[in-house]
């Protein structure tokens, strides 16, 4: 259901007021990335500092979110991101999206700049700004708990940042719920800049559905079909799985992506964190998959250090920077989401670091007297903290790959993992080059999440090795079909469960709000959310040149495994690109026809920024 | 042999807290969803401890017996805690003899209501939509047998496989 109530909160005047949306607004933009990106493209004017009071961090819901809609209870989030100066658009599950919900808002708008620390409390109808000084330097779940324990209330909800956000590494995070987080591109540093610590909700009122029965006998089917082979992967051993899968293939990030597999990925394999570590596999609010593997040391160097653990975070951590120990690892992680600091941008950065010092660029000194050698643990740990609170090289490395590369200079910047300054994902693009499009046209950056295209990869239905053409089109669809699961919030990992995605999910949609939507409605509102995106980064100042990938993937070949040999020849990426940009109808430079926009409905975004 | 009454058991082990089964409860006795108008709710104690709680159908009820105006009474054969909504006043003793947190103050009608076993169904909803299985409605002692069953299987896989 919608409420028709957008939230604003200036936290420079300590105001709030109320934006009315219609249905035929909420129809256009339907929620999650879609509707976050449309709210910041009104709500933050063209180039605003990311870490100024301009900036706005804007919440968009689920649809779904509240109901029995299995995975639909999750929120978008998206502001212009410090990391890479265009628009940073995140997601994440659990109860902060219920509350949302139930307190009666489709979405935040948060802007400004507090005096000081503060915590904002929406509680229904009522916002209060609080003092948070007794909360600033509290790590993300102490900061959760201390706020429940302050209401007197379980089901307050919140979305915090840690030392990292309050000390704006770029690369910092929003963590709700213990562990779920709006992860990439750094908003934990734009709500830091605003000096807000929290964002809590407790919202008390009933979620009301159009259609209950049929609602209900849809999910019941759904998330029965939930339980089968199709999420097997994700409920026994999580996405962990992929560690073996990926090492096979040859696109294993190895050593700052020097390699594609790496000799000691068993110890750091989902199968083997399964047997020695993982406690329990539980689930975000409103999940019946559970893919959330909580890994627990309990002795050693690093006993106590428990999380849940993803792929995506044990690649960052475990072999691309040579780490086979998966106590480190875990408690890396752990650190991370304690300090609310993206657990991929983390790894890819202190792993670009350890190959400054392998190559000699940077130093021991630089380093404050340790050698962060390939697989030194506890120097990849130490570094983790010296990130979060800025110390020493910390400092230098809390800026991301893109800027310390610059600074550093030396070369170092063919080796620094990013695209648009967003570090790379746990696939190397020389191996997957329908991936290596998607992440290079990625409007946040190369992103698996955003960009589904490495799955014609992995499926073999193309020759992974090598680009061509008719890529062009696989990666826009690719695009759209992770598009529709990012507006309407469901959950990627239950891709696998509907007969035909395309008609379940505009009917499930329908049950909840009581909107007609159409398949065609479906993909046109995918397509608008990715020109959306476009259209702010094009006001934002973006080029063809933006789209590009790393000199790495680009120049050397890799150099063993089952990817051996291969690497993005530029006049192919050239090509793919220039065949995507027509897939998607833009021009040849890659900017959006007003035609194209006004066709989708932006004709307002035509006007401004319209080819 | 003393009879035992049958009432909804949580496998903590099977639970992962998606909290289904209290949007099935809010939606089939209030049409809405709602887990603050739930009669069975999801408590997680981070980050691994998470159980679904409901009424235990306790023999001699003592929320029965701590109501002033005599509105709840136990069903002899099911167990379960019928409430007269007109006689309920909403005063809280019973929530405060509660041992289990089982009873909803419903914060409109500010009368309270307590799980029936979804009584016009037909069968308990939160149970139906528990896909994880770990809600189930049985007598204790059923339970505590499939719960021996369980672990003399897991020791005999241990004792074969030597693992």
């Amino acid at each position: 259901m919608y409420w028709g109530k957008i939230l604003h909160i200036d936290v420079s005047k300590r105001k709030t007021h109320i934006q009315r949306v219609n249905e035929a607004w909420l129809k256009t933009y339907v929620g999650g990335v879609a509707m976050a990106a449309r709210l910041a493209y009104d709500n933050i004017p063209k180039g605003a500092d990311p870490l100024g009071p301009d900036n706005a961090l804007c919440f968009a819901n689920s649809a779904f979110a509240g109901t029995i809609v299995p995975v639909g209870t999750k929120y978008g989030v998206a502001a212009k991101s410090p990391l890479t100066g265009f628009l940073g658009d995140c997601l994440a599950g659990s109860y902060f999206s219920a509350s949302m919900k139930r307190a009666g808002y489709d979405g935040i708008v948060l802007k400004g700049k507090a005096d000081k620390p503060l915590w904002i409390f929406v509680d229904d109808d009522n916002v209060y700004f609080n003092d948070a000084s007794d909360l600033w330097g509290k790590g993300t779940f102490e900061t959760e708990e201390a706020i429940r324990a302050k209401v007197g209330d379980e089901r307050v909800r919140s979305c915090t940042i840690g030392p990292a956000g309050e000390r704006l590494v770029r690369f910092a995070n929003l963590t709700n719920d213990r562990g779920r987080q709006a992860g990439r591109t750094g908003l934990g540093a734009v709500m830091g800049s605003k000096l807000i610590k929290a964002l809590a909700i407790r919202g008390t009122r009933s979620v009301k559905v159009a259609d209950p029965v049929n609602l209900m006998a849809a999910c019941n089917k759904l998330s029965e079909v939930a339980q089968s082979t199709k999420t097997e992967k994700y409920r026994i051993l999580g996405t962990p799985s992929n560690v073996l899968n990926m090492n096979r293939l040859g696109v294993l990030p190895t050593r700052n992506y020097q390699n594609g597999e790496f000799e000691g990925a068993e110890k750091v394999s989902g199968e083997y964190m399964k047997a020695h570590y993982t406690e329990k596999a539980v689930a975000c609010y409103g999940c019946p998959i559970g893919c959330e593997q909580i890994a627990h040391v309990k002795q050693g160097p690093f006993a106590g250090a428990r999380t849940s653990i993803d792929y995506e975070s044990l690649f960052a951590f475990g072999p691309n920077c040579g780490i086979d120990d998966i106590e480190a690892v875990i408690a890396a992680i752990d650190r991370c989401d304690s300090y609310g600091m993206d657990t991929m941008s983390s790894g890819v950065t202190i792993s670009w670091a350890m190959e400054c010092f392998q190559r000699g660029i940077l130093t021991k000194e630089d380093f404050g007297g340790v050698e962060p050698t390939w697989g030194n643990s506890q120097a990849v740990v130490d570094l983790v903290k010296k990130i979060a609170y800025r110390e020493g090289i910390g400092d230098l490395l809390a800026e991301g790959t893109k800027r310390a590369a610059a600074k550093v200079g030396k070369g170092s910047e063919h080796f620094a993992m990013n695209v648009k300054g967003l570090e790379a994902a746990g696939y190397d693009a020389r191996g997957f080059q329908t991936f290596a499009l998607g992440c290079a046209v990625g409007t946040r950056g190369p992103c698996h999440n955003r960009s589904l295209a490495y799955e014609a990869d992995a499926k073999g239905t193309v020759d992974r090795l090598t680009g061509g053409p008719e890529r062009g089109a696989i990666a826009a669809e690719a695009e759209n079909f992770a598009g529709v699961l990012d507006i309407m919030m469901l959950c990627k990992f239950i891709r696998n469960c509907f007969t035909d995605l395309w008609s379940e999910v505009p009917a499930l949609y329908t049950y909840v709000t009581g909107i007609a939507f159409t398949k065609e409605d479906v993909k046109a509102v995918a397509e608008r959310s990715w020109n959306l995106k476009k259209a702010f980064n094009i006001r934002e100042g973006w080029t063809k040149a933006d789209d590009w990938l790393p000199g790495r993937w680009l120049k050397d070949p890799m150099p063993s495994g089952g990817s051996k040999g291969a690497y993005v020849k530029e006049d192919q990426l050239r090509t793919m690109i220039d065949a995507y940009y027509e897939a998607r109808g833009w021009t040849k430079e890659g900017l959006i026809p007003k035609e194209k926009l006004n066709a989708l409905g932006l004709d307002d975004i035509a006007k401004e920024i319209g080819a | 042999m003393e009879k035992q009454f049958p009432r909804i058991i949580c496998d903590p082990d099977k639970c992962v807290c998606c909290g289904d089964c209290e949007m099935a409860c809010s939606m089939t006795k209030h049409q809405v969803f709602n887990p603050s108008l739930a009669r069975i709710r999801t408590m997680r104690i981070e980050p691994i401890v998470m159980l679904a709680v409901g009424c235990k159908a306790c023999a001699d009820a003592p929320c029965v017996l701590a109501c002033p105006r005599n509105a709840l009474t136990q069903d002899p054969e099911k167990g379960i805690i019928l409430v007269d909504q007109e006689m309920c006043d909403g005063c809280g003793w019973c929530i405060e003899a509660c041992d289990f947190g089982a009873i909803l103050l419903n914060p409109a009608t500010k009368r309270v209501e307590i799980c029936d076993h979804c009584a016009d169904e037909e069968e308990p909803q939160c149970v139906k939509f528990c896909k994880k299985e770990a809600l189930t409605l049985a007598v204790p002692e059923t339970a505590s047998q499939q719960v021996r069953k369980d672990a003399v299987s897991r020791l005999l896989q241990e004792l074969v496989t030597g693992k």
